[in-house]
């Protein structure tokens, strides 16, 4: 899961769209208060509802709203995570915003490998007309790249790897896994190769650093959320250094 | 049999209507095969405009024909590099793995050298060439520039012109190509569209110098006081 957040992320931070990352993962908390109060089978249904629709209010917003769109998103995740809080029954709380690794079953992992490896996948395949998007809307049209359809493809990819991030890492950490590993590797890349690879491979060491570090410490009042938040911006860190004592070409 | 005085492209009464404004009011003209044509006129004259209309990427009314097989090859005015971790290999490699060397070596790039590198190091000049690469590395037979030398310096403007034309000699091209300067437009065109939202001229590219001509295109010419 890590592995395809920093995949997934790689695009996101190329897109200058770090806030819409820590957004969606916000709009999931109303979504899973909603999902336990009607007591769904399992309340990262209602999650995984509000994250598709967010996904494409945002997309549609981002088309039609160039001016103020960081305002327009910056104030819906914030009422979205205050409306959650206020839903959100109280022991279900802290598991909804921090995550607890304890009651991932085996077949939300197996669920959560799919999807990662679907997400993948299909990135892979739309991954070099998203970033002609961005280099210019004009030059990928005019090769045939439908980009609004493009990047609703995407950003609905993206949901799905934040709703499978949210059982392990809470809806307050889990936008950390879309954004900082690609931060990381864009202090080290030089091409889009290895800025993709290291994206995925700084993604999977936060995750699984945080979790291992959880499981040592064993200490019940620690989730692994913050644990993994705090190995990845380590690694960030780790980088910036790399980065400097090499003089490597800026981003 | 094709001859060079084949039209290639024909042009009747288009019009572009956004929202809120007319931007092209009934454009007419015809393009002969392997000629260069320069689009000239004041900002917000809708010049991007027309070649968003060749591209088919806005909805007009009137008439757009291209004559024949054509695959065009496009260099946009703005780009957004610097920000992206993107080799010129990678870059090129967009539009597929073959003729990646050969388009560099004919718009003068050293493929040894400027592979490896990243689009937001390069020159003005170096990216511009790397933009023209990547237009021509399909062998399109149409080639529709925005401003190919925004941003660039005099000499490598001179040299990409130079290397425009020599393209266009050995491969009978098709060049549209807007700018705002005048010897680009006297040098190394063969014909010249002036556009103000609607057609204010179209005819042979020297008639630029000609001050009627120049009047039609810029407007009357306002004087000022002497200086002392």
């Amino acid at each position: 899961m890590g592995f395809s957040a920093g995949y997934l992320g790689s695009l996101m931070v190329l897109e200058k769209m770090a806030l819409v990352g820590d957004a969606l993962s916000h709009v999931a908390l109303p979504g899973l208060a909603l999902g336990i109060l009607l007591n769904l089978p399992d309340p990262l249904i209602g999650g995984f509802a509000f994250l598709l629709a967010s996904a494409i209010i945002i997309w549609h917003l981002g088309r039609v709203t160039r001016l103020g769109f960081e305002t327009l998103v910056g104030a819906m995740f914030t009422l979205a995570l205050a409306v959650g809080i206020l839903i959100t029954p109280e022991p279900d709380l802290l598991e909804a915003l921090f995550g607890d690794i304890t009651k991932v079953s085996l077949v939300h992992t197996v669920i959560a490998i799919i999807i990662s490896v679907v997400a993948i996948f299909l990135t892979r395949t739309i991954y070099n007309k998203l970033v002609l998007g961005m280099i210019s809307e004009e030059l990928a049209t005019s090769t045939g790249v439908n980009v609004a359809k493009t990047n609703l493809l995407y950003l609905l990819l993206v949901s799905l790897i934040v709703a499978i991030g949210i059982k392990i890492v809470g809806t307050l950490l889990v936008g950390f896994l879309v954004v900082v590993p690609a931060a990381a590797a864009r202090n080290l890349s030089s091409n889009l190769f290895r800025y993709s690879v290291l994206s995925s491979i700084f993604g999977a060491l936060s995750s699984s650093a945080g979790i291992l570090l959880a499981g040592y410490l064993n200490l019940p009042s620690v989730p692994a959320g913050p644990l993994v938040v705090l190995s990845g911006i380590t690694i960030f860190l780790v980088t910036i250094v790399v980065k400097w004592r090499l003089k490597l070409t800026p981003f | 049999m094709e001859s060079h005085n084949d039209p290639i492209l024909k042009i009747s009464n288009l019009s572009v209507k956004f929202p809120s404004e007319l931007v092209l009011d009934n454009v007419s003209f015809q393009l002969q095969k392997g000629t260069t044509l320069a689009i000239v006129g004041p900002n917000g004259a809708g010049k991007s405009t027309l070649f968003r209309v060749l591209l088919n990427l806005v909805p007009y009314t009137g008439k757009v024909e291209w004559v024949g097989k054509v695959k065009i090859g496009y260099v946009p005015q703005r780009l957004s590099v610097s920000d992206i971790p993107i080799s010129v290999r990678e870059f090129l490699r967009f539009k597929g793995t073959s003729g990646v060397e050969d388009s560099l070596n004919v718009v003068g790039l050293d493929s040894k050298d400027i592979l490896n590198k990243t689009l937001g190091v390069l020159s003005g000049g170096q990216l511009q060439r790397a933009l023209i690469a990547w237009a021509i590395i399909d062998k399109p037979n149409v080639l529709l520039f925005d401003e190919p030398t925004t941003g660039v310096d005099l000499d490598s403007e001179e040299a990409i012109y130079k290397m425009l034309s020599e393209l266009k000699e050995e491969n009978e091209i098709t060049i549209l190509l807007i700018s705002h300067d005048l010897h680009i437009v006297r040098d190394y065109s063969d014909y010249m569209l002036a556009l103000n939202k609607c057609m204010t001229f179209f005819g042979k590219s020297k008639e630029i110098m000609n001050p009627d001509v120049q009047k039609i295109v810029y407007g009357e010419a306002v004087c000022i006081a002497s200086v002392q």
